[in-house]
């Protein structure tokens, strides 16, 4: 054989680094890989090799075969799409058409999460009338006329019977006198008080929270809602339980959780204390099952309430209650 | 309730520090608020050496003192006579805040700086000496606090008490509890009564004519007593908690309530006609003079305390000027009560009278404390004002109030706090706070509350005092055995959460307006006089003008919401709202009727000015586009829109307003506003809302959803362009094409609509394109001319139309 194989690849990079176009690329390949080419020549000669010789010979003719092939195409390609690879260019940076989504005001989501971790807990959601009468606000849940409890909440008046609801609890007697045991249900909703400072707006919102059966204690309350808290915040966060007066629980709690803020070191946010309330909680009272006539030797419960406009202000770092209620777009967009 | 450490140190030893004395009262429910000290006021008072004392040049009696406090020598104007050169005393620094209330600034004093003020013992709280300033030891450090010097210190706890528990609104209550935390005993004060002479009865007599709303009462009497200023400790007693000094009577009355709980109320015994006490309730609109000096008009729940013809004391709330103590007073009568808690109640509330007194009542006082109250405070009377006290006191006590006894099941407890205590436990943490046991068995307890323990009334309540000792942190965690149980979800709460996803899928933030609106908001609606909108509920005590009626419209909020975005310069506002609304049945005493809305608002831009486009604002169409979109998700097909008529809507814009119905039943309306009212509300810009009847809304969404078969035949296309009469609908001719019925016609598309020239002047070109599809067979040309033919022939006969001139 003249040439060997190396020599003969060479040769045809060499032509085909000259190619000035894709006619004559096409003819280079042909010349090589074509039906007489040389590279096909070549293959077809090894039969004349000694048997030993043979099969290197094959092995490095076809690798030639194949790189020489993929060059020929890679530049065949190169030259077809230059017509494509020009200068000209869109300005990538400039702004895309905007399709602009809204958003839920940060009160409806906060709202949703806590609905569905309990929705997930196995809780129905009830809602209720947010004009209420004197009784399902307050009497039903053993807070009479007269009593210093009133005190507690700064009610609107509609009339001498009817009030803006100040908290989600009448959710519980008007669920318990349509449900018998058990039940496990959350009610979210506006509720009123007739306040208004830094830190308190008149209209607010509640998650209220019942659940009765046979057996239940307060050592369930506190680990539904030790999960609650998990799943709210994050599992690390501790919680403290400490005892506080609802009318309508005995025993009941106040639940403090670490400054979400500061960790429990002491700041602006928790003033200094470490904790954050942020539920009222307790073991039903016997006298507000007795006005829904459920019978108190078998049933136990435990209820729980909290602000959500708290939660999210600690969830989003918000410092300023009444910024939830002006709509200011440039706040709602951020949700 | 503020309590400071060194008075409760009289009654119970504390052997942990302040901090956490505070944090385990907040953890058995008195929640401590703010721990300061009451001498913190002193930090800016230092120990100060005058160096060196000159006459004052304008004035004799005043001297210009330089003195030292350590890192530098100020000029001090100072009119003291003791003051001498290298004498130490308090000089209180610019800033200091004295007992008194006032505040030192720097001073020019007749013409003289004067960078601090050296001060008496009077002036800096610490005792009753004013003549001259505080001479000082020796060995003191000079420039030092004087707290930090005099090793002055008093914790005060701020105590954020419950209402159900009065029996803390006293210095022992808080010992008690403090016990409690402790394992001790509260130390009572002694009260040992100086001999007397004589017999009270002789004196006087109480007649209780209304036992019901004064079931105790008991009086003491002291003669021979001299009105004048405390002493230095019981002043300071009452100044460490709140309190203000008056004179000696007095101040004891309020000490005695600090220190027990029960209040107390001294009279003038020579200014009572016929020296005698009678409790009554008071006649219906009775006029009385209360202390200070206003006049009350009383109704017959209220409960008086009278001489033998006047009132003098509106019962536990405030006493009467007609018999307080005045400095001549030689002779008085004191009184210590148990009055009906609902009637004090009553009674504070409708004067508008809160005292600390009526705050204890109200709440609760201790019935059996009654008479210890009342020889503590005769003894300290007899003591600092120098008073004889007449032999014994009178106690009526025509209602006694039952003693309680409860009955504690072991087991229930635990059951109910998910613990495991045995009997003796139970027995150890009642008996901690003073409750009294007897042990039945192993598993009964009979439990006889102090009585001062009003709140405790029933098993539940014990069940509270035992978790609260316990620790509610250290009972057990453990989760509820929760039967598997699956309810549907609300179909209204669903719908809701969905339409607020879609809406924002739209491009729509959510607003949360009050539900509260002005009175005015009908007004700049422009509503009808009888418009049903108009049918609001008043609130009795609003906040504001602004607050005064519950809303029956979510439009106002939202125009209030684009006023204030305006303002900051947001103008370009796509906002929605769910809430309820809320109409006045007109039946009185009754619950409104709540109806929830589902409103939005667009206002501004379409497209905001960019590179790609002008600035282009939205209309009619923009607003309609979204609702059709959202009824579209939502599944409800069969909504129409039509014109509204001008009289049915007056906050919109009369021809730009369509009114949206399902079948019959119309649930809302889209529209551009009426200028009147942007003008009302002060808006200069239009903005397009829309608004529906939530309930009615969601009733029209289908409960499932069908899929229909993807076509495998293609469809073909023919325009039709019809010249009718300008006033027509353009959803009529394409509902008079679908009530044909035919087959073939699968949808139908409204692509152009023109006036103007070359059609006639009051017509209108409307051009649809009908498309034409069978689900069986590629369709025949000839055929679906020959449909489309026919379809036109009609639609030109019934709306008199005729076809563009070709």
């Amino acid at each position: 054989m003249e040439k060997t194989i190396a020599q003969i690849e060479k040769e045809a990079l060499k032509e085909l680094e000259a190619a000035p176009d894709s006619e004559s690329i096409k003819a280079i390949s042909a010349r090589y890989l074509g039906r007489k080419g040389a590279v096909t020549r070549y293959l077809r000669n090894i039969s004349t090799l000694s048997l030993e010789l043979r099969p290197e010979a094959g092995e490095k003719a076809n690798k030639t075969k194949k790189t020489l092939d993929a060059l020929f195409k890679k530049a065949l390609n190169k030259l077809e799409s230059a017509h494509i690879e020009t200068d000209d260019r869109i300005d990538v940076s400039l702004p895309g058409r905007a399709v602009r989504q809204g958003s839920l005001h940060p009160i409806t989501q906060i709202t949703q999460q806590i609905c569905d971790i309990f929705i997930r807990l196995g809780f129905d959601v009830a809602e209720g009338p947010e004009v209420e009468t004197d009784y399902y606000n307050f009497e039903a849940l053993n807070i009479p006329k007269n009593h210093p409890a009133r005190d507690m909440q700064d009610t609107f008046y509609i009339s001498n019977n009817i009030v803006l609801r100040t908290h989600t609890s009448p959710t519980q007697p008007r669920i318990m006198e349509k449900q018998k045991p058990p039940v496990r249900i959350i009610a979210p909703g506006k509720v009123y008080r007739c306040d208004s400072d830094l830190t308190h707006t008149p209209m607010f919102h509640q998650v209220e929270g019942l659940l009765v059966d046979k057996n239940v204690s307060f050592g369930d309350l506190k680990g539904v809602l030790t999960t609650f808290v998990h799943q709210m915040f994050d599992k690390e966060t501790g919680l403290r339980f400490r005892p506080s007066f609802f009318p309508f629980t005995e025993p009941s709690a106040e639940v403090d959780i670490r400054c979400v803020i500061c960790k429990g070191d002491g700041c602006r946010v928790c003033s200094k204390t470490g904790w954050l309330e942020v539920l009222g909680a307790g073991m039903v009272h016997p006298a507000v099952f007795e006005n829904v006539g459920y019978d108190t030797t078998r049933y136990t419960g435990f209820a729980f309430g909290m602000g959500v406009e708290r939660i999210a202000m600690l969830k989003y770092g918000i410092d300023d209650i009444r910024k939830y209620f002006e709509n200011d777009l440039r706040f709602l967009r951020q949700f | 309730m503020k309590v400071s450490l060194s008075w409760l140190k009289e009654y119970i030893s504390i052997d942990i520090n302040v901090n956490d004395l505070a944090d385990a009262l907040t953890m058995v429910g008195l929640e401590v608020e703010a721990v300061s000290d009451r001498y913190d006021y002193l930090n800016s008072v230092v120990i100060g050496r005058i160096a060196n004392i000159d006459p004052h040049p304008n004035v004799d009696k005043l001297k210009l003192c330089s003195v030292d406090i350590g890192d530098k020598i100020i000029p001090v104007v100072c009119g003291a006579p003791n003051a001498r050169k290298d004498m130490l005393a308090p000089c209180a620094l610019p800033g200091t805040c004295f007992p008194k209330g006032s505040v030192l600034e720097k001073d020019v004093v007749r013409g003289e700086a004067s960078e601090g003020m050296l001060c008496s013992e009077f002036e800096l709280g610490l005792g009753n000496n004013s003549h001259g300033i505080m001479e000082l030891n020796r060995d003191l450090w000079i420039g030092a606090p004087l707290n930090k010097a005099l090793e002055l210190s008093d914790p005060v706890l701020e105590i954020d008490l419950t209402p159900n528990r009065p029996d803390c609104l006293s210095i022992i209550g808080m010992a008690r509890e403090i016990a409690g935390l402790q394992k001790k005993k509260v130390t009572y004060p002694e009260i040992r009564l100086p001999e007397s002479f004589d017999d009270v009865s002789k004196y006087t007599s109480i007649s209780i004519i209304d036992p019901h709303l004064c079931p105790r009462y008991a009086a003491s009497l002291v003669f021979d007593i001299t009105v004048g200023p405390s002493p230095f400790w019981l002043q300071d007693r009452l100044i460490s908690v709140g309190l203000k000094p008056i004179n000696n009577i007095v101040d004891i009355t309020n000490f005695v309530m600090m220190e027990t709980g029960q209040p107390l109320h001294a009279f003038d015994f020579d200014r009572l006609a016929e020296n005698r006490i009678v409790v009554r309730a008071a006649r219906q609109d009775e006029t009385f003079i209360t202390l200070d000096g206003k006049e009350r008009r009383l109704d017959q729940e209220m409960l008086m305390i009278c001489d033998g013809e006047k009132p003098i004391a509106l019962a536990g709330v405030m006493g009467g000027l007609n018999s307080e103590i005045e400095n001549s007073t030689t002779r008085m009568l004191l009184e210590s009560a148990y009055f009906d808690p609902i009637c004090i109640r009553k009674t504070s509330k409708k004067t508008g009278l809160s005292t600390d007194a009526s705050h204890r009542f109200e709440r609760g006082v201790d019935p059996n404390g009654t008479v210890a109250a009342l020889n503590r405070a005769t003894q300290l009377i007899a003591q600092i004002s120098g008073g004889n006290i007449v032999k014994g006191i009178i106690d009526e006590y025509p209602n006694p109030v039952p003693d309680k006894t409860i009955n504690l099941s072991v087991k229930a407890l635990n059951r109910r706090l998910g613990i495991r205590l045995d009997a003796n436990d139970i027995e150890n943490y009642l008996k901690s706070i003073e409750f009294e046991i007897a042990k039945i068995n192993d598993e009964k307890l009979q439990v006889f509350p102090p009585s001062f323990r009003v709140d405790i009334s029933r098993f539940e309540d014990l069940a509270e005092e035992i978790a609260r000792l316990f620790g509610y942190n250290n009972i057990e965690t453990t989760f509820p055995l929760i039967p598997v149980e699956v309810r549907h979800p609300s179909k209204k709460i669903e719908s809701r959460n969905h339409i607020k996803r879609l809406m924002t899928g739209l491009g729509f933030n959510e607003a949360i307006n009050y539900s509260f609106i002005s009175k005015l908001s009908c007004d700049r609606l422009e509503l009808d006089p009888y418009d049903p909108k108009r049918q609001m509920v008043d609130i009795l005590n609003p906040l504001s003008e602004d607050q005064s009626v519950m809303r029956t419209s979510l439009i106002p909020g939202l125009l209030e919401t684009m006023k204030y975005n305006m303002s900051v310069q947001n103008r370009n506002l796509k906002l929605f709202e769910i809430g309820n609304v809320f109409f006045n049945t007109g039946q009185e005493d009754s619950q409104p009727d709540e109806v929830e809305m589902l409103s939005g608002l667009w206002t501004g831009a379409r497209v905001n000015a960019v590179w790609f486009s002008k600035e282009v604002n939205c209309d009619f169409y923009d607003l309609k586009g979204v609702v059709e979109e959202l009824l579209r998700n939502l599944g409800i097909m069969n909504a129409t829109f039509t014109n509204m008529p001008p009289a049915s809507c007056f906050y919109t814009k009369p021809g730009f307003t369509a009114q949206v119905f399902i079948e019959d039943k119309s649930i809302g309306l889209v529209g551009e506003l009426h200028p009147k009212v942007l003008s009302n509300y002060d808006l200069k810009q239009t903005a397009f809302i829309f608004e529906f009847n939530f309930d009615m809304l969601i009733e029209n969404i289908p409960d499932t959803k069908i899929a229909s078969p993807i076509p495998k035949f293609p469809a073909t296309s023919r325009d039709v362009t019809l010249i009718v009469d300008k006033d027509i609908e353009a959803y009529n001719t394409l509902q008079s094409i679908k009530d044909l019925n035919e087959v073939l016609v699968e949808d139908l598309q409204l692509f152009d609509v023109f006036k103007g020239y070359p059609i006639p002047a009051g017509r209108k070109s409307i051009s649809l394109r009908i498309i034409y599809r069978s689900s069986g067979e590629t369709l025949d040309v000839n055929r679906v001319n020959r449909i489309h033919k026919s379809i036109t022939e009609r639609l030109l006969k019934k709306f008199d139309a005729t076809l563009p001139a070709e």
